[in-house]
């Protein structure tokens, strides 16, 4: 890897395949790890059914309950502009659109460049609000150990990168391209070994706490 | 109790971890947002009452041995053990700092079932040895004397001579083959026998066979809150036993919460096995007599009321409209506080607190959180449907120089029956 186009080369090819089978093969072991555990059979006599209640919460939980968003609006807000923001610049620049096509062949329409790119500029500032958030915020900083700052930088670095490489603010571009793409990769290798598993495993949490309420004739 | 050690603690966290703890523990992003919905936490603004940091010995377990990087980091000795000194450190924070009330599971964005965890990780911290006194004796009394408050047979005798000679009716003991069997929580024998008298008259103009059992009256579960499965097991089986061989068809759960999650919901998975009866809260009961028409009242009260919601009952037990249906047949002018129905606020009593001395102040503390939301209400009255609800409640009024009576609402009715001797 002598040379910056070397370096792109590596990341595109070899570096990539490394973390997609990592990222893959990590979130399946995860999830297994998790389903194999099972339940015990409740002989408890239900009130309710199971799925409809729980298929609700997964759903309903989408939105915050009305006195907790009151008592934490910034910490539902934010959430809610970051995690929108880092999807819409995933999924609708033009360029990624493209990669996804090459990829698995399913191609949708982008979005201008210049609004990706307000969009990655909001969705920088949030995160960092909600660093700050997390280092003053008594009861965030309690819970935070090192693997919510590492869950924070390994998101927030993809976005960055992008940010310059969009803007060529490092120059040679393959540069700054080879590390955006890293940055990616280094997202996808952490991701199976940290809470960003939440990503995959919040569907099965929602589900056990709105069907174990259903049991009981409680939508959660 | 067998002698408790951290090993058996360790183990006892192990057997209750599944397929649902390891997706909540897996999914929190420590967001600190189910502090917000905890009134230990607001209403002492003390961030280690945040829900799901009473979990951390237990979150500790599943980390270490229950995921692959996890045990990858207690093997290269990267991780700080679940040891005495931190289950010490952490008793005060799930026992004394939680009363399994349920509010945290509602608001969770990812969904977790914080209080289900809490209920499991008691589990541990019990065989462990690191349980409040005040707990440890009320499951003691429970298993040896029958009662976490230790009323025994003759205390219930005497109480039932006293509502026999106050309501002219006789309260029928171990009677087989009739329909239902109640029981009564040891507060409602000591403290409030109101309750016993007005099952006996309002199943009286309902036309309801039932009687009370010798061997097995105490509702009450102090194993489930003290989060040892085995005591919880053995009461509940006392139930089973006796409502198995009077051949009862029913068992009624009265106005206590966490005796309806024993019972209820608890009690056939302690076993092993559905009952050969069908178990009813006394508010269900008395909403399909009212739906059916077999519970007449008359007359309305004239105070101004609000329903305090029990969590167990309510939240937790899935009995939320019946409460409000029987209020209203007697009740012209009810208001709703603030949060209610699956949201209401706990009383701070419950998930066994009330049974810890030393957590007193801070229970009265919490208080607050209710008193404001009285405050705003401006009621004369307040009706509930949870003994315990009603003795905490009772507490914090007088403790914060409100004078608002705290009433049951099963006697309530019965105060309303027509045709009733009592009433005329």
């Amino acid at each position: 890897m002598s040379t910056p186009v070397d370096f792109l080369l590596w990341v595109r090819g070899p570096g990539f395949d490394i973390a997609l089978a990592v990222f893959i093969i990590g979130i399946l072991i995860r999830l297994l790890e998790m389903l194999m555990l099972g339940r015990k059979p409740d002989y408890a006599e239900p009130r309710g059914a199971e799925l409809g209640a729980g298929l609700r919460t997964l759903l309903t939980r989408t939105l915050p309950e009305q006195g907790t968003f009151k008592r934490s609006p910034f910490t539902v807000v934010g959430g809610y502009i970051w995690h929108i923001g880092f999807f819409i610049s995933l999924l609708f620049f033009v360029p990624h659109i493209e990669l996804i096509d090459a990829v698995i062949g399913l191609s949708w329409p982008g979005i201008a460049g210049n609004l990706i790119d307000a969009v990655a500029a909001v969705t920088l500032v949030t995160l960092i609000a909600m660093l700050f958030s997390r280092l003053t915020h008594p009861v965030k900083r309690l819970l935070s150990g090192p693997e919510d700052y590492l869950s924070w930088l390994v998101t927030f670095l993809p976005i960055l990168t992008g940010y310059l490489a969009y803007h060529r603010m490092i120059e040679p571009y393959p540069l700054v391209l080879g590390l955006h793409i890293l940055s990616v990769e280094i997202l996808m290798v952490v991701f199976p070994f940290t809470k960003l598993m939440h990503a995959f495993t919040f569907i099965m949490a929602r589900w056990y706490n709105g069907a174990m309420a259903g049991r009981r004739g409680v939508q959660s | 109790m067998s002698e408790a050690t951290l090993e058996r603690g360790l183990n006892a966290f192990r057997e209750q971890m599944n397929a649902p703890i390891a997706s909540f523990f897996s999914s929190c992003v420590n967001c600190g947002m189910c502090a917000e919905a905890c009134l230990f936490y607001t209403e002492t603004g003390d961030p280690k009452y945040t829900p799901i940091n009473k979990l951390e010995p237990f979150r500790r377990i599943w980390e270490q041995e229950y995921t692959l990087w996890g045990r990858v980091k207690s093997w290269l000795g990267l991780s700080r053990p679940v040891d005495d000194e931190l289950l010490q450190a952490w008793e005060p924070l799930i026992y004394d700092g939680c009363t399994l009330c349920g509010r945290c599971s509602m608001v969770c964005p990812v969904g977790n079932d914080i209080s289900y965890m809490i209920r499991c990780a008691r589990e541990g911290f019990v065989a462990a040895g690191y349980a409040p006194d005040g707990m440890k004796n009320a499951s003691r009394r429970a298993v040896t004397i029958g009662s976490p408050m230790g009323v025994k047979y003759p205390a219930l005798a005497a109480q039932i001579k006293h509502v026999e000679a106050d309501t002219g009716l006789s309260i029928p003991m171990d009677v087989e083959g009739v329909d239902y069997m109640a029981l009564l929580s040891s507060m409602e024998i000591m403290n409030f026998p109101e309750y016993l008298g007005a099952l006996a008259r309002i199943f009286k103009q309902a036309g309801i066979t039932w009687t009370l059992c010798s061997e097995a009256f105490e509702a009450t579960n102090s194993g489930i809150q003290i989060g040892s499965s085995d005591i919880a097991k053995e009461l509940v089986n006392r139930v089973v036993v006796a409502a198995e061989r009077l051949k009862v068809k029913y068992v009624i759960s009265p106005e206590c919460g966490h005796a309806y999650t024993a019972i209820r919901w608890e009690g056939p998975n302690l076993i092993g096995r559905p009952y050969h009866f069908k178990v009813v809260h006394i508010l269900e009961l008395l909403e399909e007599l009212r739906s059916s028409g077999r519970l007449k009242t008359e007359g309305f009260e004239e105070a101004r009321l609000t329903f305090h919601d029990p969590c167990q009952i309510v939240r937790k037990g899935g009995v939320l409209e019946q409460p409000r249906n029987l209020l209203n047949m007697v009740a012209g002018d009810v208001v709703e506080m603030s949060d209610h129905r699956e949201m209401n606020w706990c009383c701070g009593g419950g998930g066994g607190v009330s049974a810890i001395e030393r957590a007193e102040a801070l229970r009265l503390k919490v208080f607050t959180r209710k008193k404001s939301q009285l405050e705003e209400l401006n009621v004369d009255t307040l009706v509930t449907a949870c003994a315990n609800c009603r003795l905490i409640i009772e507490e914090g009024l007088e403790e914060y120089r409100m004078e608002i009576p705290v009433v049951g609402l099963t006697e309530m009715i019965a105060e309303h029956l027509v045709g009733d001797e009592k009433n005329e």
